[in-house]
């Protein structure tokens, strides 16, 4: 146990060590930032001032040592468009996309998880065909079509959700439906197999024997043996929120990350580009890794193999 | 009448037919798919109006069976003229030609990683996985913004970032399966009979993974398409004058209250060509791959 947990810790840092590698060399690609940053009027000192102030005079490698201990006390530049430190306006904009994706996922697993379950107890039915459509649907709409049709039908068509904004819970409804939908989809199928596998265990069938009432037996033994997995998958699910988002929030003008670094992007603010992905970078990796310690600590079967 | 219990009594030959592991192969959705590469790859003899031909006198002209619309203009016209249905199909040439640009070269370099990985094992296998890790690190569409802020938008720009956002699955997937493979007997008896290293990898492992690839990139040209427009409809993937669905879509955006169609066509043909290059992956997941490790 204790050596699954110092593994995945030592793997997880390297990975983040190299992500911040590929970062690095991406951030390095665009060029000298200099042009971009000072205004046409500055004097050559002034430009070699500014180089030496970032370092961008020294050898590569030790442009990465800078560029390493700066983005570990989070300092990854000023904003070049809002001369603001680039970390700190990322930082403002994750609580809207953390409570973005949580609304989402809610509406996820109220939808993926009643559906995955009714799929699984009438095998061969025609709820199972209209589970199956619905998921293969799900996962074939892409968010921003999803949530630009939410927005014709229920805010321009009938008024009735406000189709941009930030602030009240109104403006959760559609971009959390648009979000929620598209990750009930997997859910839905995850939930499916792992409930037909549970169904089928000789536990259940025992039960059924002994003529325990079904309604007791779905929802009591079968889902909590068919938990582990789909609330493994739930928290990963949520990671992968985070990267819908982007689209999502772009649709809706969301003041999340997504929406962050898309105009960073379209605006060539690479201190926030690279402060925004490499945030959510570290968000999604603790999450998978607590999922995974927790999948492990539930499930002693995973650590020891 | 059961066709099983009719069979059963007269001997082999009027056994009932079954489709065999994965099912009913999924017809629709083949059609659909081949019909989507034909109009890819000669879609432009056989519509009559060019896609970025404007004219002014039929702006916003709306489908051929609501009032209004022309047989000149079947699905209608954008906020230029130009005709939807042109566009759509320039668009599917674009967005296939993207995707499975992309499946090929992120599929070949992962090929060759993971084979090093896989039948090296060692430092090698070390490094490769890692680095792939990294690449896999971040959600896929999150990774591919953060390679087009360095390399720029545009088609060729937009195939190296899929390319780069797609190889690492590939490499993993090899990986794990020559793993397995290079443990099995023919493997041993090719190294015994004093084969090459580059011999046995090439001619007797690679052939056994060649299944598993296929599947991952049929079902990875869906995933190619969202993610292209995705960042087309971002405004960072393909830029006009080149067509794309995702692309036509965000045009429309502005259009949406007074033409529907601009927004509804292209992404009918987003949701038709996942769903069907999807249906046709799970159907061969199903039949070739009943482990279920991909």
């Amino acid at each position: 146990m204790g050596r699954f947990i110092l593994t995945r810790l030592w793997q997880t840092l390297i990975t983040l060590l190299l992500l911040t590698v590929l970062i690095f060399i991406l951030a390095r690609l665009t060029g000298d930032p200099t042009p971009l940053v000072m205004p046409s009027e500055a004097t050559d000192a002034d430009r070699n001032f500014f180089r030496q102030q970032y370092g961008l005079d020294r050898p590569i490698h030790e442009q990465y040592v800078i560029f390493l201990r700066n983005a570990l006390r989070g300092d990854f530049g000023i904003s070049f468009r809002y001369r603001e430190p680039a970390f700190g306006l990322v930082i403002a904009a994750i609580g809207p996309t953390l409570q973005l994706a949580g609304v989402s996922m809610l509406v996820a697993m109220m939808l993926g998880l009643p559906l995955g379950i009714v799929a699984a107890l009438r095998p061969g039915s025609w709820i199972a065909a209209a589970v199956r459509a619905y998921a293969s649907l799900g996962q074939a709409i892409p968010t921003f079509w999803s949530g630009l049709m939410l927005i014709l039908f229920l805010s321009i068509t009938l008024p009735i959700f406000p189709s941009s904004g930030y602030g009240g819970p109104e403006n959760f409804v559609l971009p959390a439906v648009t979000l929620g939908f598209y990750a009930s989809a997997s859910i839905a199928m995850l939930t499916w197999a792992n409930m037909t596998e549970a169904l089928r265990s000789d536990f259940v069938q025992m039960e059924r024997v002994l003529g325990i009432p079904p309604r007791l037996i779905v929802l009591k033994h079968a889902l909590r043996n068919a938990s582990l997995p789909i609330v493994t998958y739930l928290g990963l699910q949520f990671g992968l929120l985070l990267g819908g988002a982007v689209v999502t929030e772009r649709v809706f003008a969301w003041p999340g990350v997504g929406q962050m670094l898309v105009d960073a992007i379209l605006n060539r603010d690479y201190p926030v580009v690279q402060a925004a992905v490499m945030m959510t970078a570290v968000l999604f990796m603790m999450i998978n890794l607590m999922v995974d310690l927790l999948y492990a600590v539930l499930d002693p079967r995973v650590s020891r193999s | 009448m059961s066709a099983t219990s009719e069979g059963s009594g007269l001997g082999p030959f009027r056994r009932r037919f079954t489709w065999g592991r994965g099912g009913r192969p999924p017809i629709v959705a083949t059609t659909i798919c081949v019909i989507l590469v034909i109009a890819a790859l000669a879609g432009r003899n056989f519509i009559t109006l060019a896609p970025d031909e404007v004219d002014f006198t039929a702006i916003l002209t709306p489908p051929v069976w609501i009032e209004g619309g022309s047989w000149e203009h079947l699905l209608g016209t954008d906020q230029l003229g130009r005709d939807m249905l042109s566009r759509l199909v320039a668009g599917a040439r674009i967005s296939l030609l993207t995707a499975c640009a992309a499946v090929i070269a992120g599929g070949t370099i992962g090929i060759a990683l993971g084979l090093t990985a896989g039948y090296l094992g060692g430092l090698a296998e070390a490094v490769i996985m890692r680095v792939v890790d990294a690449f896999l690190a971040l959600p896929f569409i999150l990774m591919a913004l953060a390679f087009v802020a360095a390399l720029g938008t545009g088609v060729g720009n937009i195939i190296i970032v899929m390319v780069l956002t797609n190889w690492a699955r590939y490499a993993r997937l090899v990986r794990s399966e020559v793993v397995l493979i290079k443990q099995r007997d023919f493997v041993l008896l090719a190294r015994v009979a004093g084969l090459n290293r580059r011999a046995i990898a090439l001619r007797h492992i690679l052939p056994n993974v060649l299944t598993s690839i296929l599947v991952l990139a049929i079902l990875d040209v869906g995933r190619a398409i969202i993610l292209e427009s995705s960042l087309s409809f971002l405004g960072l993937g393909i830029q006009p004058p080149d067509v794309s669905w995702g692309l036509t879509l965000a045009e429309g955006r502005t259009y949406m209250t007074v033409a529907w169609w601009l927004t509804l066509w292209p992404g009918v043909a987003i949701v038709l060509a996942v769903m069907s290059f999807n249906a046709v992956g799970e159907w061969l997941k199903a039949r070739f791959d009943p482990r279920g490790q991909l």
